[in-house]
């Protein structure tokens, strides 16, 4: 018998191909996908040292941080962020790496796409220079974020040179509440955890939850993972993430199916293993999370009020916070509800999957966005975007008031922005200083509870939200 | 390919600030270069100038002695969220060649290690008793030694623990493609047995884009 193993572990050990006598081991690398805003200088760096792409097939490329998502189909702008994309086009052909162009029907963020694609598998080590890769986790796949120096290694020679991480299980058990999104799961973690309370750890999320979770909801989960401070957010491959992969357009097919889906089964974490540390949260307690300040820490359900800063012990927990609210305008003792806001972003690698779309054009069919709130709704793919408006979802924006966009990172990544002092209630990841724009304030929700805000004009609570209606 | 670190010794910029984001560190702003070696100014940007792009006097970083800083000082979870190395680059271009920290971001802590940029974990404790330290300009001083592993300063002398691996990448300023293309032919011979093991996940290029 060997030793009881997590997944995690199973998935290191696969890849390793050497551990050196520092500590550090050279893992074998699956899946790479570029994008246009950190793979440039890597580019530049392969060709200053002469040297060619390892393994040309492993890598997909795909432009999404830069992209205008107002219009598609003319030509691109003019301006530093289309030379971006025109540049990664560019680099691709040079170096004979697989590209999704601009244009192509195939295109969309990358994190969607990738596994949208098949391109990522259970089992698999798979990398981009991008924090929230972490969300191939829910792909039963060792998916990470890493920088441009690690990109150049991984496009030279097909590897990386890493160090195990610390493992951590976050079970949640029990049955989520109605109204209740994989992201407030998430946002209610981090709220426990704190935004480095993963930092050095791979997170396995477990339990009964998790296992009802929907697998756009569990990349939700798991893209989300790095706002906890982990890199790695995995989810055990399961009988619902095989069905949901099989024919996709870069699955195998046939024999090879077969035998993957016979490895996949074994990689869930065995009886037995251990963790480094185990966080335990009920489902139950799970209510609508809304962001009130700067950190993604800075979370509350939607029926509490603004934190008086005075009420963290910790002094540094106290000025971060102090800090917060001046940046965002906020007085202490606000309740979350009375917080009014300018304008809704539906979007992002988070939360801009069909799912997402559903649940926000549930909320607002039939209804208007309140007449001082802008609306944009941004899919995360164009796939997304044309299934969305074979449902007649874009017409339930529109005539709600909403903007019905291209798909890219638009107002996640801070490429398209509003103006100063603009309160947003944002289905994105981050809520940091100036992330959207120069003295724009974030508040991070749920696709639904963003909806309702944007109907209603402030938060409010998702599970009161149209009571009566149909 | 980065240059060499042994011993940092000079001014440290206290930072007394929780969870400074990569976004914090260099902004995206419009029109900004991507590129190595023009990030000098981006560092820190919206702190260090206003809109107008005037430096802002109030800000630590842009006041005397600290703005001769060689070491940053702050709060814990340094250079969380993006995984943008030219937060790193910017750092480095402006002068920077250490930040000490309670905690960094995962990306931002490896992103440094290859690039010159020292990260040195202390108790959080410790930290702030150096930040109140550094704070006097008489004491402002920093010696962090990457051989001996310990940071000094007035009144106090700390160890502090990294890796070995990413020790000698600092020391020796490795570039970590070099040294794997020289196991190339180890990687390819694992790669074929990978692909036996594994075989569904080849991939054929054609299919892909």
């Amino acid at each position: 018998m060997t030793r009881p193993r997590t997944l995690y572990a199973k998935i290191w050990e696969t890849h390793l191909i050497d551990e050196r006598s520092d500590g550090s081991c050279l893992l074998w690398i699956d899946r790479h996908v570029l994008n246009e805003g950190t793979s440039i200088q890597a580019f530049d760096s392969l060709r200053e040292a002469g040297l060619t792409i390892e393994r040309r097939e492993m890598h997909l490329a795909v432009a999404d941080h830069a992209v205008p998502t107002d219009e598609r189909g003319g030509p691109l702008p003019a301006g530093t962020r289309s030379d971006r994309i025109l540049q990664l086009e560019r680099n691709c052909t040079e170096f004979g790496i697989p590209h999704i162009p601009y244009l192509s029907t195939r295109q969309g963020i990358c994190h969607v796409i990738a596994p949208e694609q098949g391109f990522v598998l259970p089992g698999m080590v798979a990398v981009c220079g991008d924090s929230h890769t972490a969300t191939l986790g829910a792909m039963g796949a060792l998916g990470f974020g890493i920088g441009t120096s690690e990109i150049e290694q991984v496009l030279a020679t097909g590897t990386l040179i890493q160090q195990p991480s610390k493992t951590m299980a976050v079970e949640i058990n029990g049955i989520l509440g109605d109204g209740i999104n994989a992201k407030d799961v998430i946002l209610h973690l981090i709220g426990v955890i704190g935004a480095a309370g993963g930092t050095g750890y791979a997170i396995e999320y477990r339990g009964s939850a998790i296992e009802a979770m929907s697998i756009e909801a569990r990349m939700t989960l798991s893209n989300m993972s790095v706002e906890a401070g982990a890199r790695v957010g995995m989810i055990a491959p399961d009988e619902q993430l095989i069905q949901w992969l099989h024919g996709r357009a870069l699955t195998p097919r046939g024999a090879e199916w077969d035998e993957a889906v016979a490895y996949w089964r074994t990689l869930p974490t065995d009886p037995g293993a251990t963790f480094d540390r185990i966080v335990q949260i009920k489902a139950a307690d799970i209510a609508p999370q809304v962001t009130w300040g700067t950190s993604p820490e800075h979370v509350v359900a939607v029926g509490a009020a603004v934190p008086d800063p005075e009420s963290f012990a910790d002094p540094t927990r106290a000025a971060a916070a102090a800090r917060a609210l001046a940046y965002q305008g906020l007085q202490p003792g606000t309740p979350i509800q009375a917080i009014a806001i300018d304008r809704v972003f539906i979007g992002s690698c988070t939360n801009a999957r069909l799912s997402d779309l559903r649940a926000a054009a549930n909320v607002v069919r039939g209804r208007h966005l309140a007449s001082h709130v802008e609306g944009f709704v941004v899919p995360g793919s164009t796939r997304i975007r044309r299934d969305a408006e074979e449902e007649g979802l874009d017409r339930v924006f529109i005539e709600a008031g909403f903007e019905w966009r291209h798909s890219g990172c638009s107002m996640c990544g801070g490429a398209e922005t509003a103006p100063p002092g603009t309160r947003i209630a944002a289905t994105s990841n981050r809520n940091f200083e100036h992330r959207q724009g120069r003295d724009v304030r974030t508040h991070l929700v749920s696709p639904a509870m963003a909806a309702a805000a944007g109907i209603a004009g402030h938060f409010v609570d998702i599970r009161q939200f149209g009571k009566g209606r149909a | 390919m980065s240059e060499p670190l042994t011993i940092v010794e000079g001014i440290a910029a206290p930072l007394p600030l929780k969870n400074v984001d990569t976004d914090i560190i260099w902004p995206g702003l419009p029109g900004l270069s991507l590129r190595r070696g023009d990030q000098a100014r981006n560092a820190f940007a919206r702190l260090r100038f206003d809109p107008e792009g005037a430096e802002r006097p109030d800000f630590i970083l842009n006041q005397l002695p600290w703005r001769e800083a060689k070491i940053l000082v702050a709060g814990s979870n340094f250079g969380c969220g993006s995984s943008r190395e030219m937060a790193v680059w910017g750092l480095v271009e402006w002068g920077m060649r250490c930040v000490i920290a309670p905690s960094f971001g995962d990306i931002f802590f490896n992103n440094a290690c290859l690039n010159g940029l020292l990260p040195v974990i202390l108790p959080e404790n410790a930290v702030e008793a150096i930040l109140a330290t550094i704070t006097d300009p008489e004491r402002s001083v920093l010696k962090v030694d990457l051989v001996a592993m310990r940071v000094t300063g007035s009144g106090f002398n700390l160890p502090f623990m990294l890796d070995e691996h990413r020790r000698r990448c600092l020391l020796h300023g490795l570039n970590e493609t070099g040294a794997t293309l020289q196991q190339i032919e180890t990687v390819r011979s694992f790669g074929k047995s990978y692909a036996d093991r594994f075989p569904w996940t080849r991939i054929e290029g054609e299919k892909i884009a």
